[in-house]
């Protein structure tokens, strides 16, 4: 996290585009049919999906569906550097009631309820009244790589692309709960945006922090990712980033930030989102009688992005392997390699540090002892020193899977 | 004190950084008047492919569905049972049904 009240300086736009290098920007402008699909190799199908080049600011990106826009990012994204290009982050959006047309003058945040001044905020106040700082963040849907799950579940079937990496621009949420002046008693603050449910009664999509993380500095109102401002589909103008946690808290198209004295019991926070109160919130298909807690943080993942899963790699010869990885909601210790299905581990080399929340590229050498089938792993641990599971995370919504991805080559 | 640490913190993140010198420099936003894409499209014909079309697609497009993996009916009916009570979906008895039986005849697992 950098402080620009501090030292002006930051992540520069030059930066990011030298992170994502030449290939993606080849990437981003190549132009493409509208009928290109993608084969997700999911067992049990259905596996295809199409590759879109329609939805506004967004480049290539994998439909999974049409309204309200879920858009993954295709995965050969995530080997061109640690910051995901802004027209190939992944979209979702729970409503399809949000405006295609926004006006930036007459915008304004509200900031109410439990405070001694009711505040509405303009964007040029929150642009040019607050100080600001960039922040690296993997913003990650609690359901990333939920079309693995075994057996599946319905929801959204994400491969393992409802993930991005972006620099966040913008003001902290405590800067704007001061102004406001939080009053004593409060415990949350529910934050709200300009999506409406479509049907009369349904609950609209709010989602609450506890005063405290809400005023820990580092979550953001943002403005900016990668130095721009947010595409409409990513929740332009103003978006929470809630740093290390799932994407679901990160209210797009923020317009409303409601300080509360009662635990906040609408439905998106009190009975959506639910995970299992178990250790990596697995259970066995079919068991009952455990808890449910809310999704709240990321936990560590990491993926190997140049050889595809099916691929060949030449063998008694050495091969490089590199990948990214994260920690969830703290930084990445370490990342291993198995070449031989799990039974032994080589850690690999880390790329640069570019921020505690964002992806972290590894890169190693290996080689593969004789021709044939072979099981390659990655292993993220985290600065907790927690390590990604090598058994299958199972729970009835299909939330918070970070098995150790396996990837099968051959050796040719 | 305060003046006294500001500028070594100060120092302490010019020369940690690794590309100190420019900020986000954007300084107003740009507004926006742009098409979202909506889908016409139906769900393949059939029975109960009129309940479906009536009651699923005010909400959420056809890919919703037929992306989703093959389920057991007691899945599908509690999928449904989630749009009816979560979500408020005004489902009628009858469609209820239709609409059940049509996902385990098109994504059933037996």
């Amino acid at each position: 996290m950098q402080d620009h009240d501090l030292q002006r300086s930051g992540l520069t736009r030059r930066r990011v585009l030298g992170g994502m290098g030449i290939s993606g920007l080849a990437l981003m402008s190549s132009p493409v049919s509208a009928q290109e699909t993608v084969d997700l190799h999911v067992p049990g199908g259905p596996s295809t999906r199409i590759i879109t080049t329609s939805y506004p600011q967004k480049g290539r990106m994998i439909l999974q569906r049409s309204s309200p826009p879920w858009l993954e990012t295709p995965f050969e994204v995530f080997d061109k550097g640690v910051f995901t290009p802004n027209d190939q982050h992944y979209v979702s959006w729970h409503w399809a009631t949000f405006p295609g047309d926004i006006n930036v003058d007459s915008y304004r945040l509200a900031v109410r309820g439990q405070v001694n001044q009711t505040l509405s905020l303009s964007l040029k106040d929150i642009l040019q009244g607050l100080p600001r700082f960039d922040i690296a963040a993997v913003n990650q849907c609690a359901g990333n790589s939920r079309i693995y799950d075994v057996p599946r579940v319905a929801g959204a079937q994400w491969a393992d692309g409802s993930m991005s990496n972006a620099i966040w621009t913008g003001v902290r949420l405590r800067d704007v709960l001061d102004r406001a002046g939080v009053k004593p008693g409060a415990i949350q603050v529910r934050f709200g945006g300009l999506d409406e449910p479509v049907m009369e009664g349904a609950p609209k999509f709010l989602k609450s922090l506890t005063i405290d993380h809400a005023r820990d500095g580092e979550v953001m109102i943002a403005f900016a990712m990668n130095g721009e401002q947010l595409p409409l589909l990513n929740g332009f103008p103003l978006r929470l980033v809630v740093p290390g946690w799932c994407a679901v808290y990160w209210v797009k198209m923020l317009n409303d930030i409601e300080v509360l004295d009662q635990p906040d019991t609408n439905y998106w926070t009190a009975t959506g989102y639910r995970v299992p109160y178990t250790p990596h919130s697995t259970v066995k298909p079919g068991e009952t009688g455990f808890k449910m807690v809310p999704v709240t943080r990321n936990v560590p993942r990491s993926f190997i992005t140049n050889i595809r899963d099916g691929g060949s790699v030449p063998a008694e010869t050495p091969a490089s392997a590199r990948g990214i990885a994260f920690g969830g909601d703290c930084g990445v210790a370490r990342v291993d390699l198995s070449i031989d299905g799990g039974k032994s581990w080589k850690p690999t080399q880390l790329g640069a540090d570019q921020g505690t929340y964002g992806f972290r590229q590894w890169q190693t050498q290996f080689t593969l002892p004789a021709r044939g089938a072979h099981t390659l792993m990655v292993r993220c641990t985290n600065t907790r020193n927690e390590a990604q599971p090598d058994f299958r995370i199972w729970n009835p919504a299909g939330y918070m899977f970070n098995t150790i991805k396996t990837t099968n080559v051959v050796a040719a | 004190m305060q003046r006294a640490v500001l500028p070594v913190l100060a120092a302490l993140c010019f020369f940690l950084l690794p590309h100190p010198g420019e900020t986000a420099a954007i300084a107003t936003l740009k507004s926006l008047k742009l098409d979202v894409p909506a889908s016409d499209a139906m769900f393949p014909a059939g029975p109960g492919s009129d309940a479906m079309n009536n009651n699923c697609l005010a909400c959420h497009s056809a890919d919703h569905v037929l992306n989703q993996p093959s389920l057991s009916r007691e899945a599908w009916q509690e999928v449904v049972n989630k749009m009816i009570t979560a979500y408020k979906a005004p489902i009628g008895p009858d469609d209820v049904k239709a609409i059940v039986d049509y996902l385990v005849r098109t994504k059933g697992t037996s």
